[in-house]
């Protein structure tokens, strides 16, 4: 039997870099195929070719046996194949209908087509049990359902092959489930899936074959059932790795810092953050879980300093913070608190900037930076050469602009900048998002070796693992409110997916 | 009283024929995710083109149709800039504003003769007003005899055209395909791209309308409202389209009313000019004539709520997966 799927010698180079080399593989009709990789392994080039979004230097595709030209989205649509984008590809005021004909709508008037569509999109949810409301708009609609807008989009052309890129990256462990079990119910009516991740987690649970990429180059193909986590991230990074955070019992002392009753509004008068309290002691990691956009963001805004608390106060070093005496996030920096934002690129770092710039921003008009009128660049540049050793950040050239170094670098250098000032309380976002495996391992332990020097860290991530891994505390935030407190000890996937869902049954043992 | 309103009324629907076709040429292209600040140079350059051409032609039609290939031609040079090149849109619009406005008076120089105008246009070189069939025996009939006669008859074939062009446009924006899909490309290309459709290809045919519309506005000045073409004719006609189109939210409808709006404040003005207003005394033109800018600023500060364009606009398309 042909294979749904077939790819020979692809190979793709971007100027200097070779982002896919020779890439073989083999995908059996109607199984779930995962692909995995580090960041920056090739994976997403690889599925943009089979997409037709760029055409391979040397190599070619087969579908079902037959050798197929793809050289737009299009031919790759009319070859059966179908795609569901890490970003949707949706049009956000348009109505789920009138998004799924996009493209396919039957004619040059949209009233035939429209009536078409409606009936076939209601074989497909009865189908495939993916039912969704055709007519309401995609924006008013939850991340999840957006998804399968996707998947509805990619099926109503009569695709048989379904790419999904790092699909679960938004959605609750109980959204990713659910997908899951969409992908079952597909598999079983002969669709094959390929399903790209960097979440072991997810490979493991649902798929029947696996192939690693490395470096452009795909290194092993494994059946999942003769495969484990730890085989697949050694083949992934290319060495041992550790997926675990060794950590002593936490030893927290002092309340550092606490919040009470915290509330924001953005400027459409929508409370963004819900009477939000909470306390940060000394030598402990709290960890804030939540689905990414349920008010972690606006906490850590307002805790920093950038934006202004409307209700509530924040007791800190000795003062007390409202909204009629606010400081700004200058003003909290003096105070020992350091704070590593989410977005790296738009916060942490100026990428136009070189790395010794880049290493002093926030702390620019320290004496130590600064002569008498001009700055002291060699203070800066033997500071940031120290630096970039003491953290391995490489290559270690500090006047190397910062939008060149990699998400792992960038990140040691946004952290080595905060930690290195040995502020009293870290405030961190997102330590590791778009980070590869080695350097989550160096930044993991340098966070706990912060703890353990009795400062207080504030930890913020959408990834559960991290939060499980790190925290001895755990605080769920859903719609802006604090809906759960846990022991570190007492928190799993199931738990806290629940909470963060705020599906949490109090009767389950744990005060919600 | 009654026949001073039907004579406003008139001329309102005179005044709002170029900024109709001109605001509906900004809402094709500005869907579609450009932005068109360069409908007055459009209009600008098709009301020099139209005149031009009518008068050594001495055909209107053959006029309109030279009008039209020049906006046409201007519309396809931003389209390069902003579509192939990925340029800025307000550079590219401003600089076609600029050009234009220098060029149509060099060029009427160099061809006519007469300080920046072109001969004036009789006969079959202009568009003439059209008298529906029994208009003048219906004149007396009171009321609806007024409104037939003299406010829907005797007026031209250009301006019975703009109010025929906003149904049209709104059928063909939210009832066919090129509609959906062009009202997709402004709001995320990457999403028509990705469904296999050609951005470029679909902004360029929004911009081959937006040209033909400003052309027949721009036509329309110089041949059937006027006769002849005056330097710096367009006089602000077009960004006072573009306030229309921000005002009337990019929707066919409300654009049409906010520019009859526009064009009845215009009228007005016309009227107010030297007529003395009990306690106040004689009221400026020139206050009545800034009342659509002022309108527009308040309105959109908080009255008709935000304006929310479509969310690709002015961002040039660039084929990558974020």
């Amino acid at each position: 039997m042909p294979y749904a799927i077939e790819l020979r010698d692809i190979s793709k180079r971007f100027g200097a870099v070779q982002a896919n080399k020779d890439i073989c593989l083999q995908v059996p009709a109607g199984t779930i195929h995962g692909i995995i990789g580090e960041n920056g392994a090739g994976k997403s080039t690889l599925m943009s070719i089979i997409y037709g979004f760029y055409e391979a230097d040397t190599g070619h595709i087969e579908v079902d046996g037959k050798r197929v030209d793809i050289r737009s989205s299009q031919d790759a649509i009319n070859a059966g194949i179908g795609m569901v984008h890490q970003h949707f590809m949706l049009v956000e005021n348009f109505s789920v209908l009138e998004n799924v004909i996009l493209g396919a709508e039957g004619g040059a008037v949209l009233k035939n087509g429209i009536g078409a569509a409606r009936v076939e999109l209601q074989r497909l949810a009865h189908e495939y049990s993916l039912d969704i409301d055709v007519d309401a708009i995609v924006e008013e609609l939850p991340v999840g359902l957006q998804q399968r807008v996707e998947i509805l989009k990619a099926l109503y052309r009569g695709a048989r092959i379904l790419i999904l890129d790092e699909p679960t990256g938004v959605l609750t462990p109980q959204e990713a489930d659910h997908l899951f079990r969409i992908l079952k119910a597909l598999k079983e009516q002969g669709v094959t899936v390929l399903l790209i991740t960097h979440k072991l987690r997810e490979i493991m649970a649902s798929t029947d074959n696996v192939s690693v990429m490395r470096q452009g180059e795909m290194v092993a193909h494994r059946e999942t059932v003769n495969t484990s986590k730890e085989d697949l991230a050694e083949l992934m990074v290319g060495k041992k790795v550790r997926l675990t955070v060794d950590k002593d019992e936490a030893q927290p002392s002092d309340v550092l810092l606490s919040a009470k009753n915290l509330s924001q509004f953005d400027s459409q008068g929508v409370k963004r953050l819900k009477d939000v309290s909470l306390e940060l002691r000394a030598g402990e990691i709290l960890g804030i879980a939540g689905v990414s956009g349920n008010g972690q963001s606006e906490l850590l805004s307002v805790l920093s300093g950038i934006t202004p608390m409307d209700e509530g106060e924040i007791h800190f070093a000795g003062q007390v913070i409202n909204a009629k005496a606010p400081k700004n996030a200058a003003q909290m920096r003096d105070l020992k608190m350091a704070h590593v934002p989410e977005d790296r690129h738009k916060m942490g770092l100026v990428t136009g900037f070189e790395a010794y710039e880049a290493a002093v921003l926030g702390y620019h008009n320290s004496p130590v930076y600064n002569g008498k009128i001009l700055m002291n660049r060699k203070a800066m540049l033997d500071e940031c050469n120290d630096r970039m050793a003491a953290w391995d950040v490489r290559p270690p050239n500090p006047h190397l602009k910062t939008a060149n170094f990699s998400g792992g670098n960038q990140q040691k250098i946004v952290i080595a900048r905060e930690v290195e000032q040995n502020p009293e309380v870290l405030l961190i976002g997102q330590p590791t998002r778009g980070v590869d495996i080695g350097a989550i391992e160096n930044i993991h332990e340098q966070i706990v070796k912060l703890r353990d020097s009795g400062k207080a860290i504030l930890l913020v991530s959408v990834e559960l693992d991290e939060i499980m891994a790190l925290s001895d505390r755990i605080i769920v935030m859903f719609d802006g409110a604090v809906v759960g407190e846990l022991d570190a000890k007492d928190a799993n996937e199931r738990t806290l997916g629940l909470m963060m869902a705020n599906a949490f049954n109090e009767e389950e043992g744990v005060s919600a | 009283m009654f026949e001073t309103l039907i004579l406003m009324l008139d001329a309102t629907m005179r005044v709002s024929t170029p900024l109709i076709f001109a605001a509906l040429a900004g809402l094709y292209s500005e869907r579609a995710g450009i932005v068109d600040i360069g409908l007055e140079g459009k209009i600008l350059g098709s009301a020099f083109a139209a005149a031009a051409a009518a008068s050594v032609f001495g055909s209107a039609w053959i006029g309109l149709c030279f009008g039209i290939m020049a906006s046409v031609g201007l519309a396809m040079i931003h389209g390069f800039a902003c579509i192939t090149h990925r340029g800025d849109h307000i550079v590219s619009g401003v600089a076609i504003n600029t050009i234009v406005a220098g060029l149509t008076v060099t060029l009427s120089m160099h061809w006519f003769g007469m300080g920046g105008q072109t001969p004036a246009l009789t006969g079959d070189a202009r568009f003439l007003d059209i008298t529906f069939p029994f208009a003048d025996a219906l004149e007396s009939v009171p009321v609806i005899g007024s409104i037939y006669s003299n406010l829907l008859s005797g007026h031209n074939i250009l301006v019975y055209l703009a109010f025929l062009m906003v149904p049209i446009t709104y059928w063909a924006i939210y009832k066919t395909r090129f509609g959906l899909r062009l009202r997709a490309v402004g709001e995320n290309p990457h999403a028509v791209d990705t469904a296999g459709i050609s951005v470029s290809f679909i902004r360029y045919r929004a911009l081959i309308i937006c040209g033909i519309l400003c052309g027949l506005a721009g036509a329309y000045l110089s041949t059937a409202h006027n006769a002849g073409f005056l330097k710096d004719m367009s006089a602000g006609k077009g960004y006072m389209a573009l306030a229309a189109l921000i005002f009337g939210k990019w929707r066919p409808v409300p654009v049409l009313l906010a520019c009859l709006l526009f064009g009845f404040l215009d009228a007005v003005a016309v009227r107010m000019q030297g007529v003395e207003i009990p306690g106040i005394g004689q009221v400026p033109v020139q206050a009545i004539e800034v009342l659509p800018y002022v309108l527009t600023v308040l309105l959109l500060a908080g009255f008709i709520g935000k304006a929310i364009g479509p969310k690709a606009i002015g961002r040039p398309y660039v084929k990558e997966r974020a």
